[in-house]
């Protein structure tokens, strides 16, 4: 028998031939078919329609958050607040302190992070033969990337703080910060440098370069667009991160301005913390809490248009 | 004619001079600061270890995995269980938010949303995945809370529930955009199969590009359970520092990271045992989040299919 005896030419036939075997066809009973099909097509929609919200979920609360902070500051973010001192009384208080105090913590730790971050990719890349220790490093860094931030406070209170003797000072806070931010200033580098093509590595070498000559004239510059934007996003972190430097111990009042790297600080997200906690006693510190939380906000989205602009701008595709 | 140049010498010059000696050099002092990462793990683990330590050997084992956590009582007691507790129970609150949303969202964006829908909505997600957890905790606090205590009257101003669900909304860009990855490598041609034996987006995606991902939906999912675990600022902030053992969410618990929070601002002296207290509840967190982490690395590992 070929196979062209099998083929059905029509529906009767199926009819027919399912018939003889079993019960009535389900194959081409054109109703049952279509209501079938019209059920598949209507979940594809309500789906397509459950997944859309639950993306639009996350676009509210985004606008609500903003929202409840811009109406809780109205009124409060002044040029008194931004250059005032801190105050216990809340009319009076500014946060100029911690401005100062966030601007120092990042001073410690941009040059830091940016140092050790760009050199410990360049060791991975460049330097590193493929094996264990190479290995060993990749693994330790993104387990350390891992590692909740109250953690780093415990590692800065036990060694900056009491084996180092710094102090809580910015120093401590600033070291303590780098470390934590360190892992995503790597890994941002460590990609940067990945994405430079090796003819242009090949071709300073045929000139008569040595590799660190090719290094520092040809790779690094190639890559330093992708190095800033993992830079400014490691910065983006440290600047909001709290509780490392709550759990060193920076003291809840601080009135002096900051003026060397042992001196005692305040920063950002610590006045925001304390201000918070303190709203049941006195309610306005809500509004003072808030006022932080939009100046915090500015300087963050300010630094990601940044990076996005430095992204978009420098970056060259090879 | 001038004279001959000598190759050789010219190489053994340049090999003797100076900037042969900062070729030698630069490796090294790239390998040094390349270490500093595993100085930091291995400072990490000795400080949690001896310090720890020291709790243990002040504080018998019957004492630690008790329910009583009473630390500055004049009969103090070091139970760590209303913490573990407290974490599991936010975090799973956490999970219950973030899982269904996230995952929801990233089949819209990989599977359903059009290019340029795409292109509008990862930023908006990255943002809220930039903003501050202390910015969450005081969403927690002052807009979560109060507007549950309509719905639920008996909520305490400190309760569970609330950063429980802010800190879920926080994860969601993560387990989203994590996902989404896992899905969006799948290869086109494998749903193409799909459609053309007829079945529905919706089908593709359940049947298709969810098993083929799966390894990375779970990671990501096991990652966002490490995040929530080790999160702090909300939970010091919302859930308050109870240290009852309870299942109740609408009551304060403290988790792990809040107790640590509390305890370095407050004064507890160094050498004090609710200061190496502070280290042995560091080092149960640093194990819990660790395992996490390593567990995510395997499954993704170890249960990717390769195309």
């Amino acid at each position: 028998m070929g196979y062209q005896d099998q083929l059905i030419t029509s529906e009767s036939e199926v009819n027919e031939k399912f018939k003889s075997i079993k019960k009535s066809p389900v194959l081409l009973n054109k109703e049952a078919w279509n209501k079938r099909m019209e059920k598949r097509i209507i979940m594809d929609k309500v789906a397509r329609k459950i997944f859309s919200l639950s993306t639009v979920f996350a676009l509210v609360i985004l606008g609500i958050l903003f929202y409840r902070i811009g109406v809780q500051s109205a009124g409060w973010l002044n040029l008194k607040f931004l250059t005032g001192n801190l105050s216990i009384f809340p009319e009076k208080a500014g946060i100029y302190g911690a401005i100062i105090g966030s601007v120092w913590l990042m001073a410690v730790v941009i040059p830091v992070t940016l140092l050790l971050g760009v050199s410990t990719a360049i060791y991975l890349e460049e330097y590193a033969k493929e094996g264990k220790f190479q290995s060993f490093i990749k693994t330790n860094i993104s387990n350390l990337a891992g590692v909740p931030s109250v953690i780093f406070g415990l590692l800065g209170l036990a060694v900056f703080r009491r084996l180092f003797g710094l102090g809580s000072s910015i120093l401590a806070g600033g070291l303590t910060l780098s470390l934590l931010v360190l892992p995503i200033i790597v890994v941002a580098s460590q990609e940067a440098i990945r994405a430079v093509p090796n003819f242009l590595r090949d071709g300073a070498y045929a000139m008569g370069a040595t590799k660190w000559t090719t290094i520092r004239t040809v790779v690094l510059p190639a890559s330093l667009p992708g190095i800033l934007t993992g830079c400014i996003l490691a910065i983006s972190r440290a600047i909001g991160e709290t509780a490392p430097l709550v759990v060193l111990g920076i003291p809840t009042l601080i009135l002096a301005i900051p003026e060397s790297l042992m001196s005692d600080f305040t920063a950002l997200p610590i006045q925001i913390y304390y201000w918070t906690l303190d709203t049941v006693l006195t309610p306005e510190y809500a509004n003072l809490a808030a006022a932080t939380i939009v100046v915090l906000l500015v300087v963050l989205l300010l630094m990601n248009s940044i990076a996005i602009f430095i992204r978009n701008k420098f970056q060259r595709r090879y | 004619m001038d004279k001959a140049v000598n190759v050789r010498d010219i190489i053994k010059k340049n090999i003797k001079s100076k900037k042969n000696v900062t070729e030698k050099i630069m490796p090294k002092v790239f390998l040094l600061s390349a270490s500093i990462s595993i100085l930091t793990t291995v400072g990490i683990v000795m400080t949690l270890i001896f310090d720890s330590y020291r709790f243990f050997s002040k504080v018998p084992l019957r004492e630690v995995f008790s329910t009583r956590l009473a630390p500055l009582n004049a009969n103090p007691s070091f139970g760590i269980l209303p913490l573990i507790n407290g974490t599991i129970l936010t975090s799973l609150i956490a999970m219950c938010v973030a899982i269904p949303v996230g995952l929801t969202a990233a089949m819209y964006l990989s599977e359903f949303a059009s290019e340029k829908r795409r292109k509008t909505l990862k930023p908006i997600m990255e943002v809220l995945a930039g903003i501050p957890t202390i910015v969450y905790g005081f969403f927690a606090y002052s807009f979560v809370t109060p507007l549950l205590m309509r719905i639920i009257p008996s909520l305490g101003a400190k309760n569970a529930l609330s950063p429980g669900i802010v800190m879920g909304i926080m994860i969601i860009p993560m387990v989203a955009s994590l996902s989404e990855d896992a899905m969006s490598s799948v290869p086109n041609s494998m749903r193409e199969g799909a459609f053309a034996l007829g079945a529905t987006k919706l089908e593709v995606t359940f049947k298709v590009v969810i098993p083929a991902a799966i390894s990375g939906i779970v990671a990501s999912f096991v990652l966002a359970i490490s995040r929530a675990i080790g999160e702090t600022m909300i939970v010091t902030i919302g859930s308050g520092s109870s240290k009852n053992f309870t299942f109740d969410i609408t009551e304060s618990m403290q988790t792990m990271t809040a107790y640590i929070v509390e305890f370095t601002s407050g004064d507890a002296g160094i050498g004090t045992t609710g200061y190496y207290s502070l280290y042995a509840v560091g080092l149960i967190l640093f194990l819990f989040t660790l395992v996490m982490n390593l567990i995510a690395q395997y499954i993704s590992h170890k249960y990717r299919e390769e195309y």
